[in-house]
């Protein structure tokens, strides 16, 4: 028997009918996890969220047949819909931060759909709330209710998202890409907190994700979609060992293996960027009468970093690794402590040091300025050197923009006109136009797409052998850190647990916390490790 | 949340010294001292140095200020030079009229722009959406002086329903008075509501947009209760505070307005002591002013928590 059964889906956008999804085809059966699979524009996410009729007002169920334990949910009115919506399937959403609503306490948001569609009072819908969040061991249910989504971190908020949506027992669930926006050691917590809950209630998962490594851990089926048809199907331990389609094996092979990035040579080099004991404090928040205590998020780190080196520095949000970063850059003030740049007190108020000191950014979206072009973006940082003639910069320019793999005409556009993976091109070309000797690179590919991250390590590694920059890579990717770090620091809430070279941080952690972070990331990312094909070079 | 709200009061007062202290300082600094104002032009220099002592205007600032400043909060603002009354309850008087009309204008143009607005943001693009902005941006690039005068034209002239001259008719008191009222109340009304339209239309689109909408949709809850539940506690904090600027700003300057209808309001009567060079009415109207919108704002800002949680930390 078939709960869910997608003929021929075909969904428009706009005016100029461009379909976003083209003839997908796909079955559920019950109690079952499939995973649609895709990069961005894929279509995935529109696809799912046709089903329940949640598509942006622009786009359009053009044809096909959504059938759901035997309705066709297409040709469903509207008031019929909403009863099934909730209540027979249910959804989860990308962004623990923007999914709950913040103006309305937790309670009232996850018993709206128990009253609506089982019409209980509100003392009953309580009292299941409560179990609900005993079960899902929340800290102090009774409280939750009053709370408020902001008082929640990103992986509780996401596991309240799903306890609310179990609360009606669907019989399907949609989970658009439920831990992207998460840590990998909460992802792991909130993808068995959801599967645990899904097998108690025989629900049916239909997981939509641009992670084949997380997929292989939960889902048996896979689809995977490409410009919004499905390329290729099937058990997914058999489309990840042995992908037949050329983009399948393209994802595959962006999974993050060590292989990518081999080891350099051991020569020992100069220390180029010191933390000795660095601490880093934030105010507290202002009172009327007197300071508040200033939060301290780094306390006293050790770091060195040598000329040429790439030091993968790991942790999970809010353990500090991003005010680090920023501290070396200046853009925080070092309450503690004291860095050093070539042996000396760095000082960024020299304006050597300053352009030997660049910074990439992790959202590409954000941190390009929208109505600046692309030339004058990578061409700023030059506009400090006052020799430079004008003929000069733009020279400068255009051999940064090949270096970095841009195409010239690129320089002329606006950086909307860009996708993700150019963006972060434009903003690694903007650090290194001046050929600094040392980059933070914070993040820089956690907002791409897999293919798209492994081009992007992949510069960053080409790069810096070329010119021979010192780097300190932030990520909470441990697959990420894999391939480009020489020597990897892990840190836990402000300090540092461990440092050593890569395949010793790897192969033999010592740390307990660095041990639960590679066991989370190795459950992800390589729950297929033994039937992927052997990595190309060993 | 009590923190919040002791802070936010607390936050208020520096405010009001500060503007105390600047009201007094600007009717010290004006050129020609309220001694000489006072006595006219026929005033011999010792009758002004008697009454500046008798005013105690020779005593040092500082000390000039705090004896103001005491008069001031037990209300003693003074006596006008121009009719001799006492200046609390003639402003608060007037204050009275001005008030009725501002806030009978903001909450009626609060009542009817934000379900318009809310309405042409769901239908973002349609037709009726289009005519919505089209129609209150036009009202919001309206000058004031000139649809009072339309408005008086039409309804006060021509179709004869209101009473022209505001004047006569708020010394009238009951249905005279009312009908007195609606003119201006439908001139500042039709302007504000351009404003709060637009501003709760944008709100409510970037609110729409947002997951928890989405989530909201999911969990098969009606469009009505979407819109109203989860889109417009989210969309009506920033028209909340425009609602605030909008009452402080009035309630402080609607005299072209009062003109207009000759209303006699507050802001009439401080243009007047200005003509008139009415140093107590002048400075009594100005700090009222000033204190009104001091505290309406702290007003909004405490009720702010309703509708963003997020603030009250």
């Amino acid at each position: 028997m078939t709960l869910l059964s997608v003929q021929d889906l075909t969904v428009e956008a706009g005016a100029a009918q461009v379909q976003v999804v083209r003839r997908l085809s796909f079955d559920l059966e019950p109690g079952k996890i499939l995973a649609l699979v895709g990069e961005s524009g894929s279509g995935k996410t529109m696809a799912a969220r046709s089903i329940l009729g949640l598509m942006p007002p622009q786009l359009k169920l053009a044809a096909g047949r959504l059938e759901f334990d035997g309705i066709d949910l297409a040709a469903l009115p509207a008031k019929e819909l909403s009863r099934i919506r909730g209540a027979r399937i249910g959804m989860i959403f990308q962004e623990p931060m923007t999914s709950l609503n913040p103006a309305l306490p937790i309670g009232r948001q996850m018993e709206e759909a128990l009253r609506l569609h089982l019409g209980l009072s509100r003392a009953e819908c309580r009292r299941k709330i409560v179990t609900m969040l005993e079960r899902i061991k929340m800290p102090d249910p009774q409280a939750c209710l009053r709370a408020y989504p902001h008082e929640f971190s990103g992986g509780m908020r996401q596991r309240i998202m799903i306890a609310s949506v179990m609360l009606t027992k669907p019989a399907l669930l949609i989970a658009d890409e439920p831990t992207t926006a998460l840590d990998t050691l909460i992802q792991h917590d909130v993808l068995n907190l959801m599967t645990e809950l899904a097998a108690e209630n025989g629900t049916a998962v239909l997981l939509i994700s641009h992670d084949l490594g997380m997929v292989a851990r939960y889902a048996e089926d896979v689809v995977v979609m490409k410009n919004g048809e499905a390329v290729e199907r099937g058990k997914t331990r058999t489309v990840l060992a042995t992908p037949s389609h050329p983009y399948t094996q393209k994802l595959v092979d962006a999974l993050p293996r060590r292989s990518e990035g081999g080891d350099r040579d051991e020569t020992p080099r100069k220390p180029l960027v010191q933390l000795d004991a660095v601490r880093v404090a934030y105010p507290g928040p202002t009172r009327l009468i007197g300071k508040s205590e200033p939060k301290e998020v780094v306390h006293g780190v050790d770091l060195t970093i040598a000329e040429g080196e790439t030091l993968g520095l790991v942790g999970a949000s809010g353990s500090g690794k991003t005010t680090i970063g920023r501290a070396i850059v200046g853009l925080e003030t070092v309450s503690g402590g004291g860095i050093r740049f070539r042996g000396q007190p760095i000082d960024l108020t020299d304006p050597a040091t300053r352009s030997d000191v660049q910074i990439i950014f992790q959202d590409p979206f954000s941190s390009l300025d929208p109505r600046q072009r692309i030339a004058e973006i990578i061409g700023e940082p030059l506009k400090l050197d006052r020799q430079l003639t004008v003929r000069a910069r733009r020279d400068r320019v255009r051999d940064v923009c090949d270096e970095v793999g841009l195409p010239q005409e690129f320089l002329s556009r606006l950086p909307h006109q860009l996708s993700g993976g150019q963006r972060q091109r434009v903003a690694i070309a903007r650090a290194i136009v001046r050929c600094p000797a040392f980059v933070v690179a914070d993040e820089p590919v956690s907002a791409l797409d897999m293919t798209v991250q492994k081009q992007i390590l992949a510069l960053i590694r080409e790069l810096q052998d070329r010119h021979g920059f010192g780097c300190l890579f932030i990520s909470h990717d441990l697959g990420a850190v894999e391939q480009v770090a020489d020597r990897v620091a892990v840190i836990e809430a402000g300090n540092i647990v461990e440092v050593g070279r890569r395949d010793d941080i790897f192969d033999r952690p010592q740390a307990d916390y660095t041990k639960r972070l590679l066991d989370a990331a190795m459950l992800l990312s390589r729950s297929f490790a033994g039937a992927a094909p052997a990595p190309a070079s060993a | 949340m009590i923190r919040f709200l002791v802070g936010r009061l607390a936050m208020a007062v520096p405010t009001l010294i500060i503007i105390s202290i600047a009201v007094f300082l600007m009717m010290r600094a004006i050129p020609g001292d309220p001694a000489t104002a006072m006595l006219g032009d026929l005033a011999t220099p010792e009758m002004i140095a008697r009454l500046k002592a008798r005013m105690g205007l020779d005593q040092p600032l500082p000390v000039q200020y705090f004896v103001w400043l005491g008069d001031i909060l037990t209300g003693d603002f003074g006596r006008s030079i121009s009719t001799g009354d006492l200046v609390l309850p003639l402003m608060l008087e007037r204050f009275q009229i001005s008030a009725l009309i501002v806030v009978t204008a903001v909450f009626l143009a609060s009542a009817v722009a934000i379900p318009l607005g809310m309405f042409a943001a769901w239908r973002q693009g349609s037709a009726w959406d289009l005519s919505t902005v089209a129609v209150s941006t036009f009202l919001l690039s309206l000058p004031s002086f000139w649809l009072g005068l339309i408005i008086l034209m039409i309804f006060g002239l021509r179709l004869g329903w209101f009473p022209v001259l505001g004047t006569i008719g708020m010394s009238e008191g009951g249905w005279t008075k009312i009908a007195a009222l609606i003119m201006p109340v439908l001139t500042l009304l039709l302007i504000e509501m351009g404003a709060i339209l637009r501003m709760i239309r944008a709100s409510t689109i970037e609110v729409l947009r947002q997951e928890y909408i989405t989530h909201a949709r999911a969990k098969g809850l009606s469009e009505w209760t979407v819109m109203w539940r989860h889109a417009f506690r989210n969309a009506f904090a920033p028209t909340w505070t425009l609602i605030g600027l909008i009452l402080g700003a009035l309630l402080g300057g609607i005299a072209v307005v009062e003109t207009v209808f000759t209303i006699p309001g507050l802001g009439r009567l401080l243009v007047q002591a200005i003509y008139t060079r009415d140093y107590p009415v002048v400075q009594g109207c100005i700090l009222m002013i000033a204190v009104t919108y001091v505290l309406l704002n702290l007003l909004i800002d405490m009720l702010y928590p309703v509708f963003d949680p997020k603030v009250a930390r």
